[in-house]
């Protein structure tokens, strides 16, 4: 569906403004960033994480009164798929040295690394090998490796984007092992985007200092998934991969130490008792949750289970509250909505304009701060476009970048973003966007150290689902270098731990139990089943038909 | 379970006041579902509950490769579920998954010629060049064209050709000569990434500089400061200019590189 005649018009004021802006553009010039003090305002009034409505405190387990988004405290305080006592848990289907519960960019590294420490390693995951966020991140990976850069600097960037709530030892991590992981993943063979003498090309993202964005073209995620996937299929005497079976409840022995997990067959309803000296948690963010009911960027399988589960078996979390609005999900067509622009199109100089085709805001400034001024341009200011299905959209100037960096430079930057809208007619390098905030990213999780260690001896995690690196604000590009480096982290952790001897005593599920026994006694009677693994987008006509479903709900 | 309010909201459809429904037939059978969805949504609108055949639902994963034609019509299209929008009377099929051929190597030990890929790939010389692979990618990558670079022995031609593959397996598929043009394309682009795209200078050696502990000090000086100090040099630091050229411009203050 490509843009109605009444959006063509209101194009014409973007085409008006933009010589002027391009030109401004091409001096150095910027529309004013807000200062630390300017950013706290906008946050407070207009960011969904500020508002109180639609959150509520834990009511049971370690972060009892913690306030979270409604959505999250209903698999929180959820109950388990199996009876915990019913379980056989003498019966083992698998035995192994790590069982990874994952099987995007942070358990595919993990997995790498156990077997590079010459350990056996199961994957378990609950769709394939690669579905998950990892594969969508388009628009790059931060890593401070240039001369007029260092980690210094990328600590810096990080922890002021995250307003300083980040939690030091993960972002010192990071910037550590950040050049590392790049190099890892060029030996390991990914193509990134460089110059002609091998320099690897870099670009300014929201809240950057210098030019640390090393890319992909615009699927830099999927590029990093695919070589990663290839690697570990390369191993795979040593790497068993189980697709659509996820993990739904930890397993630990009689000592309090992490000793594997169930695992649920979705395609024959089966369930496993897979035992495993370590376990390593790297089951991706949250987004399918659609907190407030926004659309998402998120895989499909973004349900936030790994949180769930280690929930159960006493880890506590950090961060948990906030969540990450990217400023540019796509508005417009419908087919389209929420699905990512990567900012890396901010990054090659595209504006955000109103209706009347003027900027309102810095391009570059942090996500949660962009957000909140788009959601106040459409909501306080009324400036923003109507699309044909009543959603919000501000303009997003594509057409700019050809200007600023030659013709010819959208196609070969984002050549993905350029087919899915020429699919429906409309041409990104000659036409505006339509932009809206949508759900991007689980800021916080499951609680570790720079290790990747949890409270649970033999239990470690990585990635999205983990909390405290971004604080309460993820910049542009650490989410990849997040599960690389915290992945990497996590396989070589258990490896050690492993390799140093692990005793298992007798397995046990009486964590789960005794969680749901805290449900009962706090009064909890109507809480769901979780993981709940897949969201359920029926309609509400499908679902008052499912009359049996209905007859086993009521039992 | 309670009822859930008649709006359109996270990636649930609905049909909006108005909109008229279309047939589609989904395997075969007859569904009325609303105009301008994708045939993903379309699906979860008719009651399907994806397990196999839905992943990133956004036109990079793969998952979601479907096969349609439309009545009257002989000719067979390809899409994405996630991308493709339903027309009146499609008849559709999705393909999660298909068993092609891959073959196992060493990253480290190959030689990046095309010798050694044409060793693990005996079969792309079955190649009969109908272009039916082309024809059948959801991402317009021209399949023909970097599997003939490949014959040709022109690996980093076929590596950027083949970039934008998704790895659906549709290709695979459709071809005669039965060849996994995807897994073919992966090694390639391994071997141009790792062997033939030089090398990083500047990154190998900030590397070795991380690895010496040279940057050690700095980050734990970061660790220990409180959040007025780092508020103080967060504001203070300065922006790299965003129209010079990488490796031109330096920094005043040098002292934390």
């Amino acid at each position: 569906m490509s843009y109605t005649p009444q959006m063509q018009e209101l194009i014409k004021k973007v085409e008006a403004t933009r010589p002027e802006r391009v030109a401004r553009a091409k001096r150095g010039e910027n529309f004013p960033a807000l200062n630390l003090e300017e950013r706290a305002v906008v946050l407070a009034k207009f960011h969904p994480d500020y508002q109180e409505e639609g959150r509520r405190p834990l009511r049971v387990g370690p972060d009892k009164g913690l306030v979270v988004p409604e959505e999250v405290r209903r698999v929180m305080e959820s109950r388990s798929m199996l009876h915990p006592e019913k379980v056989d848990l003498s019966k083992l289907d698998y035995d192994t040295d790590v069982l990874i519960l994952g099987a995007g960019g942070g358990g595919t590294s993990a997995a790498l690394m156990a077997t590079d420490a010459g350990l056996k390693v199961i994957v378990a995951t609950k769709l394939r090998h690669g579905d998950a966020n990892t594969m969508m991140a388009e628009g790059g990976i931060q890593a401070a490796t240039r001369e007029c850069d260092s980690p210094y600097y990328h600590y810096l960037d990080t922890i002021g984007g995250g307003h300083f709530t980040n939690q030091p030892d993960l972002v010192a991590a990071l910037a550590h092992d950040a050049p590392i992981s790049i190099a890892w993943l060029e030996s390991l063979g990914m193509i990134f985007n460089k110059l002609p003498d091998g320099r690897l090309d870099c670009r300014h993202f929201g809240g950057s200092c210098r030019k640390r964005m090393q890319s992909s073209g615009d699927m830099t995620g999927a590029e990093i998934m695919r070589v990663l996937r290839d690697e570990a299929r390369n191993r795979r005497d040593r790497i068993s991969i189980l697709e659509f079976c996820p993990a739904v409840e930890i397993i630990l022995d009689e000592t309090g130490k992490c000793a594997g997990a169930i695992l649920y067959n979705m395609e024959t309803r089966e369930f496993f008792i897979a035992r495993a000296k370590a376990v390593i948690i790297a089951t991706g963010g949250n987004g399918r949750l659609h907190i407030k009911g926004f659309a998402t960027t998120n895989h499909y399988g973004a349900t936030m289970d790994g949180v769930v589960m280690s929930y159960r078996a006493g880890v506590g979390t950090t961060c948990l509250p906030s969540t990450q609005y990217h400023p540019t999900g796509v508005a417009f067509p419908e087919q389209n909505v929420g699905l990512l622009i990567t900012e890396k199109v901010r990054g090659l100089g595209a504006h955000v304009l109103n209706v009347d085709g003027d900027q309102f805001c810095f391009p570059l400034e942090p996500r949660d701060v962009e957000s909140a001024e788009l959601i106040k341009e459409a909501i306080e200011k009324n400036k923003a476009v109507v699309t044909p299905t009543g959603r919000y959209g501000l303009w997003f100037d594509s057409p700019m970048i050809d200007l600023l960096h030659g013709e010819g430079t959208v196609k070969k930057e984002l050549p993905a973003k350029f087919i899915q809208f020429e699919r429906h007619g409309i041409d990104i390098s000659k036409q505006p966007m339509l932009v809206y905030p949508t759900l991007h990213y689980q800021n916080g999780g499951i609680a570790i150290n720079a290790d990747c260690e949890t409270v649970v001896p033999g239990l470690y995690s990585a990635g999205e689902c983990t909390g405290g690196l971004h604080g309460e604000n993820r910049l542009m590009g650490n989410s990849l270098q997040d599960v690389i480096t915290f992945g990497r982290r996590a396989g070589i952790s258990a490896s050690k731990y492993v390799s140093g001897g692990v005793e298992l005593g007798k397995l046990t599920l009486e964590h789960v139990a005794r969680f749901e026994k805290e449900l009962v006694d706090a009064g909890i009677t109507d809480s769901i089943v979780a993981p709940i693994l897949l969201p359920d987008y029926s309609t509400d006509q499908v679902s008052a038909r499912r009359l049996v479903e209905g007859r086993q709900e009521s039992e | 379970m309670s009822a859930r309010k008649q709006v359109a909201t996270g990636d649930r459809a609905i049909l909006p006041e108005g909109a008229k429904t279309i047939p589609i037939f989904v395997m075969g059978k007859r569904y009325e579902v609303p105009e301008t969805l994708t045939i993903m949504k379309a699906m979860e609108y008719a009651g399907f509950k994806f397990l196999r055949g839905a992943g990133c639902r956004g036109g990079i994963c793969g998952a979601c490769p479907t096969v349609y034609r439309g009545e009257g019509d002989y000719k067979l299209y390809f899409g994405l579920a996630c991308q493709t929008v339903v027309e009146p009377n499609m008849f559709l099929a999705q393909i999660p998954f298909y068993p092609a051929n891959r073959a196992q190597y060493d990253i480290e030990t190959i030689e990046p010629l095309a010798d050694a890929v044409h060793a693990l790939y005996p079969e792309i010389f079955r190649c009969v060049a109908c272009n039916n692979c082309s024809k059948a990618c959801p991402m317009k990558v021209e399949v023909l064209d970097y599997i003939s670079a490949i014959k040709q022995g022109d690996l980093a031609r076929a590596a950027k050709l083949s970039f934008d593959c998704i790895q659906c397996g549709m290709c695979a598929g459709r071809c005669m000569g039965e060849l996994p043009q995807y897994h073919i394309a992966q090694l390639v682009r391994r071997l141009y990434g790792k062997y033939m795209q030089p090398g990083a200078a500047h990154l190998k050696k900030r590397v070795a500089e991380i690895e010496s502990g040279k940057y050690d000090a700095l980050l734990a000086g970061l660790q220990k400061m409180s959040h007025a100090e780092l508020e103080k040099i967060y504001k203070e630091r300065e922006r790299e200019p965003d129209m010079v050229g990488l490796g031109t411009w330096m920094p005043k203050d040098v002292s934390h590189l």
